[in-house]
């Protein structure tokens, strides 16, 4: 065979993989929208479900994922933007920084049903915060760390070390040079960094199991310290614990979901495009 | 002659390669000092010290013997404010580096740094410093657009204004026209001719023509050693050590 | 703070930013604490026998653990099997072959997979693979570990994909101009050179896939048809089975909280920590020895 002839082949069998990989993504999303767009009214999303949640909306589990999402921030955003700026601006290269970087590629790993566990164990028992849009939040917001402080420290490190130098020149302080030059400079790319993170926190349902999910409230959440529906969580339960659902009911809270959790990525995209065409260096 | 700066036996080292080797060197006010030789002679490091930038180096071993005084005062010394230091002690670097802010954020960063917010002392500040380094005529209907947008030339003048506005007593020239065309390097050298009156300037010249050109005080360093030093006329015109006369002939560079 | 002085000031967020830097490892710490706090009781409440015995039946006090470990393990082999030729052809493609725009295409689409929420591709994958595998294989289910490995392997998909795309990218391009220079082609080059030279970068992407496939529930959960039994028939990968990760996310919501039950998941949560922990630690080591051969001798 030549050797021409054996690249022709190669690349279509190249081809035709990625094809399987990328058509069926196009699929899912498609078919989803197909199927639960008809299921999407106003009454869907600003009613609460009724007759044993197979007719009415799904209101609060809207709320629930927003709420829980909002509280996702609050817990991660400083802790993992004062971890980035550790590692991207002050830590040398010694044998702790290296355990901080194992940590967190570690924290990343470790299974979202297992951050379910510990919040369970941590939050839920221990603090008796009970099962809580607190006790989520905290769960939820650890199992964020890694994806925003990776990203937030690429930001940080992608702002050209020679602006630190000529800060410092001037008398500016570390910090002074990190709050005026590096922050500001690094932001888009921060922003981009806590929103793929909480796209992930916003779509999960392992962590808030046993931790914040209620199967059914006949009222929105009032305290951070009461339960609350969520949107993965209310498609898990009409999925598979009650029988008879309307299947478009189920593909309506899937698109929704899917709609709310897309639109988060689609803005991290943009947000990082626009600023690599903007920035100035 | 008053010294500005005094360096007693200075030696740095980066890792393993010595950069600088037990150099002595007076460096008196209001004068220009120029230190030249071959690539590699430790002329950035030298220069690096005396506002202490090494001590950014990160990952690397670095290790200093020696004593460096400022008006007297030891600035390696335990009681030394490094900030301070560096707002008495500014630098221009050889590739001009506006950060990514406006013209006048540019000119006010280190006075901000300070703490300083009075607008009338800043636009004040502003105008005196781009006038001195001779870029004011030439900026001063674009102050808050980006100093990025400016040339490389107004890019270098942009630096030198912006240490001139912290009022420094001295300040320190890598090599600062290496990248501009004839013009903007004849215009940044008026600049610096001027200035001396008012600072104490050191700097690592393009070229021994240029460090023939504006020069009071001569320095030549090889390999991290101080070879030679003495006026310019001196220097340049009756070398005493055959290694500088072989440079500035251009046998070796 | 507005009291403060600025330099007690900065003093004080420095502080706190070395604070934010080393609670990665107190977070880390804490939840292996609280892991083993909550789950080593299991193994003074029941025997070592019955732990790694082959029957899962908590109702009976039967907490054999042996079914759900090697239903993960035959879920995630599944899973890789199917996704490593995917993601390293889709990785080759997306680098060596599309143009420019259809790469602008291809890359925010393998991000919006990585963005769907496992729930949903689970919901997914049991109103419309689960049924497609039923009538395709002619089985009597589609809820099988065949199909929980099929949710799996898109699911790790986008991590493979971007882990062995960074691999080729990491190439010098020298070795690239060096094998097209000596008149191979493209292909030979890609296959010969490209491929043996990001050879580590393949490793990492194949552990963080497992790591990724491993530790995934709610798809798994959904499609598996959750039986506890082991998988010893040669079919048996197109039969129901159950993974250690659904065991917890569908039992702990009824045991009674201090139970032997409850113990038990909990210890099926420290052996995931653990083997999450491990592939992790492993695949980060190699990322560090990968990157100092970097640059080295021409393979191939």
């Amino acid at each position: 065979m030549s050797r021409q002839k054996s690249q022709r082949i190669a690349f279509a069998i190249l081809t035709i993989l990625a094809v399987i990989v990328v058509v069926p993504i196009v699929l899912v999303v498609a078919y989803i929208v197909v199927q639960g767009i008809g299921a999407i009214n106003w009454e869907f999303l600003t009613t609460f479900p009724h007759h044993g949640m197979k007719e009415g909306g799904i209101l609060p589990a809207i709320v629930g994922t927003v709420v829980l999402t909002f509280g996702t921030a609050i817990v991660s955003i400083p802790i993992a933007v004062g971890a980035a700026i550790y590692l991207a601006e002050y830590a040398r290269d010694t044998w702790l920084t290296r355990a901080i970087r194992l940590a967190i590629i570690n924290l990343a790993g470790i299974p979202s049903v297992v951050y379910g566990l510990f919040g369970l164990g941590l939050f839920v028992l221990s603090l008796r915060l009970g099962t809580s849009i607190v006790a989520g939040s905290l769960t939820l917001g650890l199992m964020t760390l890694p994806v925003v402080i990776s990203t937030a420290e690429e930001a940080l490190l992608a702002v050209p070390q020679r602006f630190r130098v000529v800060s410092r020149s001037l008398g500016a302080t570390r910090w002074q040079t990190v709050r005026q030059l590096v922050l500001p400079n690094a932001l888009p790319g921060i922003l981009t960094g806590i929103i793929l993170g909480l796209e992930r926190a916003a779509g999960e349902t392992a962590p808030i199991l046993f931790t914040a999910a209620a199967f059914y409230l006949p009222q929105l959440p009032r305290s951070p310290l009461d339960q609350t529906m969520a949107l993965p969580y209310h498609l898990y339960v009409i999925s598979t614990q009650v029988p008879g659902m309307p299947l478009q009911v189920q593909y309506g809270t899937a698109l929704v979901l899917l709609i709310l959790v897309l639109s988060m990525n689609v803005v991290a995209t943009m947000i990082r495009s626009r600023f690599r065409r903007r920035r100035q260096w | 002659m008053v010294a500005k700066i005094s360096i007693h036996h200075l030696t740095f080292r980066y890792n393993d390669t010595v950069a600088l080797r037990d150099v002595t060197l007076d460096i008196p006010a209001n004068e220009i000092t120029v230190i030249f030789g071959p690539s590699h002679a430790g002329k950035s490091t030298l220069l690096r010290c005396l506002n202490r930038l090494n001590d950014l180096i990160e990952n690397e071993e670095t290790e200093m013997t020696g004593q460096i005084l400022l008006d007297g005062q030891d600035i390696y010394g335990p009681t030394v404010d490094v900030t301070e230091l560096r707002r008495r002690v500014g630098m221009v670097f050889a590739l001009p580096i506006p950060l990514p802010l406006t013209i006048y954020e540019n000119v006010v960063y280190g006075l901000r740094m300070q703490g300083e917010s009075r607008k009338e002392l800043l636009d004040a500040r502003v105008e005196q410093s781009l006038r001195q380094a001779a870029l004011w005529d030439e900026v001063k209907d674009r102050l808050y657009e980006p100093a990025m947008r400016l040339s490389g030339g107004q890019q270098q003048r942009l630096c030198l204004a912006r240490i001139l506005a912290l009022e420094p007593e001295v300040i320190l020239l890598d090599n600062p026209t290496s990248g501009l065309d004839p013009l903007s390097t004849a215009k940044v050298e008026s600049s610096l001719a001027e200035l001396k009156a008012h600072y104490t300037i050191v700097m690592v010249p393009h070229s021994v023509q240029q460090a023939a050109r504006i020069a009071d005080l001569a320095v030549f360093l090889l390999n991290g050693q101080l070879v030679e030093m003495g006026s310019a006329e001196q220097i340049f015109t009756r070398p005493r050590d055959r290694r500088t006369e072989d440079y500035i002939t251009g046998r070796f560079g | 703070m507005n009291a403060l002085k600025p330099r007690q000031r900065e003093f004080f967020v420095e502080a706190l930013i070395r604070v934010a830097g080393f609670s990665a490892i107190l977070f880390v710490v804490l939840i292996f604490i609280f892991l083993v706090k909550e789950g080593a009781p299991a193994f003074w409440e029941t025997s070592l026998t019955n732990l790694f015995g082959q029957r899962w039946y908590p109702n009976e006090g039967l907490f054999g653990t042996t079914p759900l470990i090697l239903g993960s393990l035959l879920v995630t082999g599944g899973a890789v099997v199917i996704a490593l030729p995917l993601g390293l052809a889709t990785a080759v493609f997306i680098r060596e072959l599309a143009p420019n725009w259809l790469r602008e295409i291809l890359k925010p689409l393998i991000e919006v997979l990585a963005g769907i929420p496992s729930v949903v591709l689970g919901f997914l994958g049991m109103v419309a693979v689960a049924p497609l595998v039923r009538q395709t294989l002619n089985v009597p289910t589609g809820l099988t570990a065949f199909t929980g490995s099929l949710m799996l392997a898109y699911m790790s998909l986008p991590t493979i994909i971007s882990v062995a795309e960074d691999a080729i990218d990491a190439v010098p391009s020298t070795y690239r101009d060096g094998a097209l220079a000596l008149g191979a082609t493209h292909w030979q080059t890609i296959w010969r050179v490209i491929l043996p030279a990001a050879r580590s970068g393949v490793i990492i992407a194949v552990m963080l896939g497992i790591g990724r496939a491993i530790g995934e529930t709610m798809a798994v959960m959904m499609v598996t048809g959750n039986a506890a039994r082991i998988p010893r028939e040669w079919n048996a990968l197109f039969l129901p089975v159950r993974t250690m990760t659904a065991t917890i996310a569908a039992e702990m919501g009824e045991v009674a909280q201090g139970s032997t039950h409850y113990h038990v998941l909990f210890a099926v949560g420290i052996l995931l920590f653990l083997v999450t922990f491990l592939i992790n630690a492993v695949a980060s080591a190699v990322i560090i020895k990968g990157g100092a051969r970097r640059g080295g001798r021409l393979m191939g």
